[in-house]
């Protein structure tokens, strides 16, 4: 077993372990603290595939930005375990079994996929870094790009104006 | 790393978010399984970026170094998607606690009589 291996178990577990958290954790506060943990897991999952830029824009967009702001909508409202609804218990049980049963149909049916290649890259490969994303970006991309700066105007006007009621 | 491993994790976590959102009541955890799913998603999008750059280097193949770009540029307008919503989304969050002081999921169901 090499690093690279235990580097993969190692943020596979501190991302299953985080993700595991965020459902069952009764404070919300700490949901969002495993959630972070949860996103640093998966930036550093990117870093092992090479994919330099997506990890650091996954760290500041997501956990950074996002999860900054569940947080301060979650103090605002000052919510605590005590505020927090409670679900009954069968119903529960019911949303955890339809859950396990989706797993398991997926992992029945992509168990046997083949594909040409069976093995993802890891630490080679340069598509991650940010000059061929960059190129790729502004040559083909760019009229997405451009209108998702439209959407984010648009995002930020609903916002304002739903806030404002 | 096989790909099979990648493709359970991001199956392990999105079937963690599904949980997530059948069980929880509180508005803002569902949102966040939300946020797990999107992850995932993208977690297995980059996989499969790099699975096909391993294609293309594979010996006999023509050799295409930017094979996979696209992929990554799909997690990177996810994740311009999905800075967008959660601005609107908790918004939304925000006048659903003025209103009803609580964001108690169950408290939206005008809809029902």
């Amino acid at each position: 077993m090499n690093i690279t291996e235990i580097l993969f178990w190692l943020l596979t577990a501190v991302a299953l372990g985080g993700a595991l958290l965020v459902v069952t954790s009764k404070n919300p506060v700490y949901s969002v603290l495993a959630l972070i943990a949860t996103f640093f897991a998966l930036s550093g999952h990117y870093i092992l595939l090479n994919a330099q830029f997506l990890a650091v824009v996954n760290l500041i967009v997501y956990a950074g930005a996002i999860m900054v702001l569940f947080l301060f909508v979650i103090m605002l409202m000052n919510l605590n375990t005590e505020t927090e609804p409670q679900k009954n218990k069968w119903l529960k049980l019911a949303g955890t079994i339809a859950g396990g049963c989706f797993l398991l149909v997926l992992v029945a049916a992509l168990r046997d996929a083949d594909s040409k290649s069976t093995m993802a890259l890891i630490g080679e490969g340069d598509t991650g870094l940010i000059q061929n994303l960059g190129k790729a970006l502004f040559n083909e991309y760019v009229i997405p790009f451009e209108i998702s700066s439209v959407l984010f105007l648009s995002a930020m006007v609903g916002a304002v104006v739903l806030g404002k009621k | 790393m096989p790909i099979n491993l990648y493709i359970f994790l991001a199956l392990a976590l999105f079937s963690i978010g599904v949980i997530g959102v059948l069980t929880r009541r509180n508005a803002i955890i569902i949102f966040m399984c939300i946020e797990l799913m999107l992850n995932a998603v993208n977690l297995l999008l980059v996989a499969f970026s790099k699975m096909h750059l391993a294609d293309s280097m594979a010996p006999g193949a023509a050799p295409m170094l930017t094979n996979g770009i696209d992929a990554q540029l799909f997690v990177f307008f996810i994740m311009v998607v999905a800075a967008a919503e959660v601005t609107v989304g908790l918004a939304i969050i925000v006048m659903m606690y003025r209103n009803i002081h609580s964001v108690d999921v169950n408290f939206l169901n005008r809809l029902k009589n």
